[in-house]
């Protein structure tokens, strides 16, 4: 298999399905003459044409809308957002139009489209460049929220979400682009949405962890490992639709739960998975579940505020002891 | 024969302005330059947008500002808040997430804030800002204080709908908002023609029956002309005003761009008209300014931004169990960090 950076996976899940299917086209700001933002997008221009890899202006609203439009027309779009934090513009169009019109309409239209680009953290940007917008949106039914670690996942998933006939929204990270990993080049390679990862097994705490925090996650289990503590990592994937069997069935053995995520705490996608945890698994907790999140605080500039803000290993180290009681 | 009237002819600046004028534009120039080494060295983290080259939009249009008038930029706005008079201290501060900053660390480069200059923030959502600055005029003329609030931002905000509302309630309600846009042709790597089916800038406020007037951005006393006479209208009560200034910037977009969606040849020949050494060649001509005030001033700007890199060097970090503060206005440090809400003070 080869190894691709996390960008190269990404364009090449593109690439793949744009070769397959016409309908299917690319469309953001800087995404074609630029090659992106990020570059995930270089080269796209040159082998598909500006039919097909389309710069906007700086108009999220609208090409957003476009998408949606375009997508109830027989197209199948992929919108990229230069980063999360700018599909705040787009709202509406992301929040009421994409999610609610196959049911508003009784099920005449189908909305395929993909929206995507980098998500959360990615340095000292402050408050308004580090939103994490998997709780937010996935909170509105008829979104699915897909959120990688790595990036044969990526490719996998990315190709499943372009397939699909619903809007999901596919998150990136802009410090995991340059990140490296085998990636499969099978024919047709696609991941299921809604199957979470066992990246890790063991028996005395479930760690569940997407995205950049699954990486904390699995630092936090070599060196708990050391400590003679056996930690399962389970990377959810999907935020929505949501795998809580995977878990429930790793909280059923371990007894004890970690969730890590980037994002604000409050009404988050930790305290979704707490409660179907309890609801599911409550008889065999010997701990009340652990959350490390970010606090419930802007993301702030200054370099040593910033360490403090986001979840770290050794916050996941000390809430895996926690729910062992050995700290 | 009557003399032809060219942009040669001497201009009606006193010495002490040109001086003044100068000196603005080197403090701005110096520091950005500063920035980019401390970027490189890392003392300066996160997006770090420069704005070399456009530094006589900023001053000419400060130079029309009043104390009582607002102001509210974009990312690229370190050098709009030096020259409204924030310390370079403060901004280097900033910038170095030290405590003594402008916003004790929270915001960094691209959200300089500062109440008693009234600078209401660098705003780093394209288009973000115009909807504050209409409102902050709303404020202004409800509360009968003779303020007005000039709103900076960059032709790539015009695509945004945030540009377009804001226009038209500025101008339905009447709103003293100076609308500045700085318009240095490319956005990011999208040049004006590929993202505006109007490129003229000037038709778009007057579709809103906004007046506007197009000036060459590179010129700080053309600036300087066309904002005094902006701002003159504005605040006699005629509602808003749109200038487009038309510049260009020298460097790239932030510290990560490979620049190639324009000519070298073309920023060369953008380089030709730089607002700093095309006003100094002018003054000089006209015996207004000499190489030893260039010299004194620049020695003087030097000395400046040394010192605000050496405060914001020698500056603390905020303890991080401040990290809550100011989340809400009566969080006590510490307060609201699992999700709760802030006890309140007497319980
Ligand atoms: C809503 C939003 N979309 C995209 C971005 C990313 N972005 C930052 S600056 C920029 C280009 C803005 O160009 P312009 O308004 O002309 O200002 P300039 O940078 O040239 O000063 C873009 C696309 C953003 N910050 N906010």
């Amino acid at each position: 298999m080869p190894e691709l950076q996390f960008r190269e996976a990404i364009r090449a899940a593109m690439v793949e399905e744009m070769e397959r299917d016409e309908d299917i086209f690319l469309m953001g700001e800087e995404v074609a003459e630029y090659n992106g933002a990020y570059k995930v997008s270089q080269g796209m221009l040159d082998q598909f044409g500006s039919e097909r890899v389309i710069d906007t202006p700086i108009s999220e609203l609208g090409f957003a809308g476009l998408g949606i439009g375009a997508a109830m027309n027989g197209l199948r779009p992929i919108i990229e957002f230069m980063t999360w934090n700018f599909s705040f513009v787009a709202f509406d169009q992301v929040v009421n139009n994409a999610p609610n019109i196959r049911y508003m309409s009784g099920g005449q239209f189908k909305i395929p489209i993909v929206f995507r680009g980098p998500n959360g953290a990615a340095g000292q940007l402050a408050a308004t460049h580090n939103n994490s917008v998997e709780s937010l949106y996935s909170n509105f039914p008829g979104l699915k929220v897909v959120c990688p670690s790595n990036p044969d996942d990526a490719k996998g998933l990315l190709k499943t979400s372009i397939r699909d006939d619903d809007p999901v929204l596919f998150l990136e990270s802009e410090l995991m682009y340059g990140m490296k990993g085998e990636v499969s080049d099978a024919d047709d390679y696609t991941l299921p949405i809604g199957t979470a990862r066992i990246a890790r097994e063991g028996d005395d705490v479930t760690i569940v962890a997407h995205s950049k925090s699954y990486w904390r996650a699995m630092e936090a289990a070599e060196e708990l490992a050391k400590e003679g503590y056996d930690a399962e990592v389970i990377d959810p994937r999907t935020i929505k639709p949501l795998d809580i069997e995977t878990i429930v069935q790793s909280v059923q053995k371990t007894n004890r739960c970690v969730v890590v995520d980037e994002s604000n705490p409050f009404a988050s996608f930790a305290s979704e998975i707490a409660f179907q945890i309890q609801d599911q698994a409550f008889d065999w907790l010997d701990a009340p579940l652990v959350r490390v999140t970010a606090p419930d605080t802007p993301a702030p500039y200054a370099g040593n505020l910033m360490d403090e803000y986001m979840p770290s290993a050794k916050e996941v180290i000390q809430a895996a002891k926690r729910v062992m009681y050995v700290d | 024969m009557a003399k032809k009237k060219t942009n040669a002819s001497k201009p009606t600046v006193s010495p002490e302005h040109a001086r003044h004028l100068l000196h603005q534009m080197l403090r701005i120039r110096r520091m950005e330059e500063r920035a980019a080494e401390l970027y490189t060295a890392e003392k300066i983290r996160g997006f770090l947008h420069l704005y070399i080259g456009e530094e006589a939009v900023a001053v000419g249009v400060m130079e029309a500002a009043a104390e009582q008038d607002a102001i509210v930029a974009t990312y690229r706005e370190h050098g709009h808040a030096l020259v409204r008079g924030m310390p370079a201290r403060a901004i280097m501060a900033e910038m170095f997430g030290k405590q003594e900053g402008c916003c004790r660390g929270r915001g960094g480069s691209m959200h300089l804030f500062d109440r008693t200059l009234r600078i209401y923030g660098g705003n780093a959502i394209v288009g973000g800002g115009l909807p504050l600055a209409v409102g902050l005029g709303l404020a202004d003329a409800l509360q009968g204080r003779d303020g007005v609030t000039i709103c900076f931002f960059g032709e790539g905000a015009v695509a945004e709908g945030e540009f377009h509302e804001s226009m038209n309630l500025a101008e339905l309600w009447q709103l003293p908002v100076l609308f500045v846009c700085e318009n240095n042709l490319y956005a990011m790597g999208t040049a004006l023609d590929r993202s505006e089916s109007q490129t003229d800038l000037t038709e778009k406020a007057e579709s809103y029956k906004i007046p506007s007037k197009a000036v060459d951005g590179m010129d700080v006393l053309a600036v300087e002309a066309a904002a005094r006479r902006a701002m003159d209208e504005v605040r006699s009560g005629q509602g808003p005003y749109f200038l487009e200034c038309r510049t260009y910037r020298f460097r790239a977009h932030s510290m990560f761009d490979p620049e190639l969606y324009r000519e070298k040849s073309e920023v060369d020949a953008w380089k030709q008209r730089d607002p700093i050494a095309t006003f100094f060649d002018r003054m000089k001509d006209h015996d207004l300014l000499s190489d030893a005030d260039r010299k004194a001033l620049e020695a003087e700007v030097n000395e400046e931004i040394d010192d605000a890199v050496a405060f914001a060097e020698a500056g603390t970090l905020e303890p991080v169990d401040a990290l809550t503060r100011f989340v809400y206005s009566d969080a006590p440090s510490g307060a609201a960090s699992n999700g709760q809400p802030a006890a309140s003070p007497a319980s």
